[in-house]
């Protein structure tokens, strides 16, 4: 069946024959084409676009104005809080120099990517789509961000989340929810129009998952080519599933925190979202090694570039499955792509053993005491003093704290404050904090166990099920949902390790369905190649936007005269 | 930054704030509370380490007080505990801030290994056990000076502890003798300084400077094994000395390098303890002996009286010199302690546990920091005694006073003059010049050069001792003569001239024939009037001795 979902295959074929479609997306979306899906004939994306760069196929500053208008075009998905346009095209120019003079920064020199509105940019707005920050504006770059920059790449804008990252939806922010690209894809319409129970279609639009929504929507709707979302408990993997693309989580440690807005600092990591697995391994490239200005990233020397070597076979590989995940809330189809996957491995002659990491069932009650905990703390500092949101209030300074704290939270934010300054109460500690932090020692040794036993990689579900729409969504709370998203990529950031969400098939509603691999603490290059075969083996649909891409307002009116697709 | 900090108005107000603050000229530290009053008698410290009522009644016991102290110390570094940002006093407002010390989102703390080699030094100078791993923690509590919300500290597993501080206290008639005492020390911490708040009420604003945000600190803990104001001032006033010795921090009280908490409570001796207070905003150690007497004072009174003592803080008004309960409206705070999750675990090494290979910029040995510790007061002042023949309080005094050391050191340097007569002249008439202008060694308008060639002109007898004094008094005046072109303009050489003098002995004793005659009678005592008459003749350039003894000859004769 893996195999079976590569219908896409034959669309490789007709790639040509679109000469009709916008140029710069004919071309970027051919070399990306070939890399991801022809047997690696040529390089990864990022590089096969900047190898049209270098051969001058296409300028910088072309990439970066077709990026931008796809960037207006596709508006109403509401991936961007903020589009930095007049920041990329001075960027673009500059990149274009550089190629002019044969002076190329490297493989993402004039790459569009997009960051996720909680790390810190200078000069450029930066709200975590909170009341709190809004209008705050960073005199710094975060390490991830100057990296980026370093190494040429175009910045197009801010990406829309949850308030302060806290979510799985991208559904609770202030700028609104974030929609997913796969609510207009062809794939999903088409399904939709065989159920004669689907009317109204225009308000059943889906949501990203999150909290990085918002980059995962950008990078789904070719808006960017890749974008740094951050993982506390699956916000990059998460989305990643549920828009089709591939989310890394690196191993904490390996990618410096500095200027990423915290939500829990012992567990939040960078994420980068891109739509292939070289892609994401050219950006951890960019992005990896120690930082002198964040004291947890590790000094040991670190295998780079990420290369990621074509696995030939895989008979040396040892997948772990672990029992616990098979929950009774995992969708069927979620459920057979999973043991699928793992006959895949076997028949390639990979070991598969089922493991046991038995204290998994904890980790979401666990999580919710930590997270919560060093979120009171790290909030602690938006007081309205110097920076952010400020009331009108003056009677006193802790009057003017008080409400400058109500008005700049929303409800999911001051909720989690208020519980964790209960978890913090000196009656309450070793209660709660200290007993939680003993649960995520036994969650990070059940991993440590697992891997012990001789396993290289862990195969689980990313998510229950395929992305559900916002209407729907929103029929639970914030912390519901949470604590239900979260099930199967929170454990992983207790415990550190790296892990990756690969879009493995279309549900039989047209909707991406990703897998997790885990691996063992900084070995993302062995989890990352077995990601890379893994991708290989089955063939990911592309999304289908054409209709989206030529006018997207009449997508949403009329989406008969929008049927053509770039793959017919 | 979004909202612009709020400034202060200008430089002149922050050195008004500091002032009041310090309740004390910031030039120089008083040294009150020390032994060098007692000595010269001007003690302005009550010691009482066992107190009555001042009634007592029958059957009353006696009360005793027990005082416990934390200590700040800004440690003595170019920048910040967790930032780089600059270590400064008196900048101007708000001009020493880094992204991460006015608390921007996203910024992390990176622990200045200079501060962790002061912790471990002071540490090691006062016999603590280090600590190989230590952790940083979060104490919340909201202020508009600690931009954060919390203070990174060391409240679980600080880096020293179980040390011990052993001081000096003055005892005997003349509190001339120094009783060694010690206070164990609890932990010294490493932790952030806060940033200052200046309430301008008037226009009901609070100004913020966060030059101080961040700064680092040694929280030094003493057990409260101490009895009295006195023994709390000798105490810190020893520390201080051995911050200063080591360089860890300058521990200047009043630019606010060390300030000091004191946690009080009395009960009868074989009770279990009283209720404590905590006495905040000693900044200056004759403050400190005074805050803490009159905060036991006033809870015996309070008890005897039948009342109860609160567990409360208060603060030492200076001008009044009482303490004020400081009123805290929130109650008792919980500071929702929680790991600091941005720094991992302090690791320190000792040789042998120092792994192979390391680079010695990456890691801290401990031993090799004992090594580098310079000699601390206790023994230079047994050095002094041993060296110099001078009495223990002697050195004492020479340390307590700011340079004072330093410039003794450099008169013996320079001068064929016994230790003991320079001992003599610069702790009495030096010291005693400057107490009475209120001025530091450092301001002193006698170099030590100039005070060793006035004491080998004293010893080559070249002048007389009184004519010494002359001379350093016209030095005083800061004319930029030395003591050589001073006597010679003033003409204040001895007079060797036996004969001439006793020419002049014989013509004052002819015009005083009155005082003549009252001692033929028999009163010796008028006879220094006859000296005083021909030493102010030759204009004190004569040796008295010699003249008492050319007169004596002469009225036997």
């Amino acid at each position: 069946m893996l195999k079976g979902s590569v219908t896409i295959k034959d669309g490789c074929g007709h790639v040509p024959s679109l000469a009709t479609g916008d140029l710069f997306f004919l071309l970027a979306w051919l070399l990306w084409w070939q890399a991801g899906h022809e047997d690696h004939a040529g390089p990864d994306p990022p590089r096969n676009v900047s190898a049209a760069l270098k051969q001058g196929q296409i300028t910088p500053t072309e990439l970066c104005q077709k990026c931008l208008s796809l960037i207006k075009k596709t508006k109403f998905l509401n991936a961007y809080i903020t589009v930095s346009e007049e920041v990329a095209l001075k960027q673009a120019e500059e990149s274009e120099k550089r190629y002019k003079n044969g002076q190329s920064l490297g493989d993402l020199d004039g790459i569009p990517v997009a960051v996720k509105d909680n790390f810190s940019t200078s000069g450029i707005e930066t709200t975590c789509a909170s009341n709190m920050l809004k209008g705050y504006i960073p005199p710094y770059n975060a390490t991830v961000v100057q990296k980026l920059l370093d190494q040429g790449a175009l910045l197009m804008g801010k990406t829309n989340l949850d308030e302060f990252a806290m979510g799985s939806g991208s559904t609770d922010g202030i700028f609104g929810p974030v929609k997913n690209p796969w609510s207009y894809s062809k794939q999903y319409r088409e399904k939709r129009k065989q159920n004669p129970h689907n009317k109204n279609e225009d308000s059943d639009w889906l949501i990203t998952g999150g909290s990085s929504g918002g980059s995962a929507a950008a990078v789904s709707a070719f808006t960017c080519y890749a974008a740094l979302g951050s993982d506390t408990g699956g916000s990059t993997r998460n989305p990643a599933a549920h828009c089709g693309l591939v989310g890394f989580k690196p191993s904490y440690g390996l990618v410096s925190r500095h200027g990423l807005i915290p939500l829990v600092n012992s567990m939040d990591v960078p994420g980068i979202l891109t739509r292939c697995v070289d892609d994401a391994a050219v950006v951890l490239g960019a992005l990896a090694g120690p930082d002198p200005k964040d004291s947890t990233t590790v000094h040991d020397p670190i295998n780079k570039p990420f290369m990621l070597p074509s696995l030939a076979d895989v008979s040396k590989l040892c997948i772990g499955i672990p029992k616990e995940y098979l929950i009774p809330e995992l969708s069927s189809e979620v459920r057979s792509l999973w043991s699928k996957a793992a006959d895949l491995f076997e028949s390639e002659g990979a070991k598969v053993l089922e493991v046991s990491l038995p204290h998994t069932s904890y980790s979401i009650v666990c999580y919710h005491v930590l997270c919560t905990t060093e979120v009171a703390s790290n909030m602690a500092r938006f007081d309205g003093l110097q920076y952010g949101h400020r009331c009108d209030i003056n009677v006193s300074t802790e009057a003017m704290y008080a409400a400058t704290r109500r008005e700049g939270f929303n409800d999911v934010v001051r909720g989690r404050i208020l519980s964790g300054n209960f978890f913090l109460l000196k009656e309450n500690y070793e209660n709660y904090f200290v007993k939680a932090q003993k649960v995520r020692r036994l969650i990070a040794n059940d991993f440590v166990n697992a891997f012990n036993s001789g396993v290289d990689v862990l195969l689980t579900p990313t998510t229950l099920s395929e992305a559900v729409p916002y209407l729907e969504f929103i029929k639970e709370d914030n912390r519901t949902r949470s604590a239900q998203d979260d099930i199967f990529t929170q454990a992983v950031n207790m415990a550190g390790l790296p892990a990756v969400s690969i879009p493995v098939a279309l549900s039989n509603q047209g909707l991406p369905i990703g897998l997790q691999f885990i691996g063992r603490a900084f070995c993302d290059q062995q989890l990352l190649t077995v990601a890379k075969w893994f991708e290989k083996q089955v063939q990911f649909p592309v999304i289908q936007l054409q209709e989206l891409m030529d006018d997207c307002s009449a997508v949403l009116e009329n989406e008969k005269s929008a049927s053509v697709s770039l793959k017919q | 930054m979004a909202a612009p900090m709020q400034r202060w108005v200008g430089r002149g107000r922050h050195w008004t704030f500091a002032r009041v603050d310090g309740g004390s000229c910031h030039r120089r530290e008083a040294p009150t509370g020390s032994t060098s009053n007692r000595i010269r008698g001007r003690s302005s410290v009550a010691q009482q380490p066992l107190y009555t009522t001042q009634k007592p009644r029958k059957g009353e016991h006696k009360w005793a007080a027990v005082v416990g102290l934390e200590i700040h110390a800004q440690i003595s570094s170019n920048s910040k505990l967790f930032s780089g940002s600059q270590v400064r006093f008196s900048a101007p407002p708000n001009s020493l801030v880094s992204f991460f010390d006015a608390s921007l989102p996203g910024t992390l703390p990176v622990l200045n290994r200079r501060c962790v080699e002061a912790a471990v030094m002071t540490g090691l100078a006062l016999n603590c056990h280090i600590n190989k791993k230590s952790l940083f923690d979060r104490k919340h509590y909201f202020y508009a000076d600690l931009p954060a919300g919390y203070q990174i500290t060391q409240q679980r597993l600080p880096i020293a502890v179980n040390g011990s501080l052993t001081y000096g206290v003055c005892a005997g008639k003349k509190q001339s003798q120094v009783i060694p005492k010690t206070v164990r020390i609890k932990q010294i911490q490493l932790e952030q300084d806060s940033g200052k708040s200046l309430h301008d009420d008037l226009r009901s604003q609070t100004l913020i400077d966060l030059n101080r945000a961040g700064v680092g600190l040694l929280e030094v803990v003493l057990e409260p094994d101490l009895s009295c104001g006195e023994e709390a001032a000798t105490a810190v006033r020893e520390l201080q000395l051995i911050l200063q010795a080591l360089g860890t921090s300058q521990a200047n009280m009043a630019e606010g390098q060390l300030r000091v908490d004191a946690n009080i409570s009395v009960h009868h001796p074989g009770e279990p303890l009283g209720v404590r207070t905590e006495v905040k905003n000693l900044n200056s150690i004759r403050f400190l002996a005074k805050a803490i007497d009159y905060e036991i004072q006033r809870q015996i009174n309070e008890l005897e009286n039948g009342g109860e003592i609160l567990n409360e803080t208060r603060s030492f008004h200076y001008q009044l010199g009482c303490t004020m309960s400081m009123r805290d409206k929130e109650g008792k705070q919980d500071y929702r302690f929680m790991p600091e999750p941005n720094l991992p675990p302090l690791v320190l090494y000792d040789a042998t546990s120092l792994p192979a290979g390391a680079d010695p910029q990456q890691v801290i040995n401990i031993d090799q920091i004992r090594e580098t510790l310079p000699e601390l007061p206790s023994v230079t002042r047994e050095r002094l005694v041993q060296q110099y023949g001078m009495l223990l309080e002697h050195s004492f005094t020479l340390l307590n006073e700011v340079g004072l050391l330093e410039f003794f050191q450099n008169v013996i340097k320079e001068t064929r003059a016994e230790p003991k007569k320079v001992t003599s002249w610069v702790l009495n008439t030096f010291l005693g010049y400057l107490k009475q202008q209120n001025l530091a060694v450092s301001e002193s308008p006698v170099t030590p050069s100039a005070l060793a060639e006035l004491l080998d002109l004293l010893d080559s007898r070249t002048i007389s001792s009184a004519a010494a004094k002359q001379v350093f008094e016209e030095l005083w005046k800061r004319e930029g003569k030395t003591p050589g072109q001073i006597v010679s303009e003033k003409q204040l050489e001895l007079m060797e001239d036996r004969g001439a003098l006793e020419q002049l002995c014989h013509s004052m004793m002819e015009a005083h024939p009155q005082v003549v005659m009252d001692l033929k009678k028999g009163n010796p005592r008028v006879i220094n009037k006859l000296i005083g008459l021909v030493r102010k003749a030759t204009q004190n350039r004569a040796d008295p001795a010699m003249i008492k003894e050319i007169l004596e000859k002469k009225l036997s004769s």
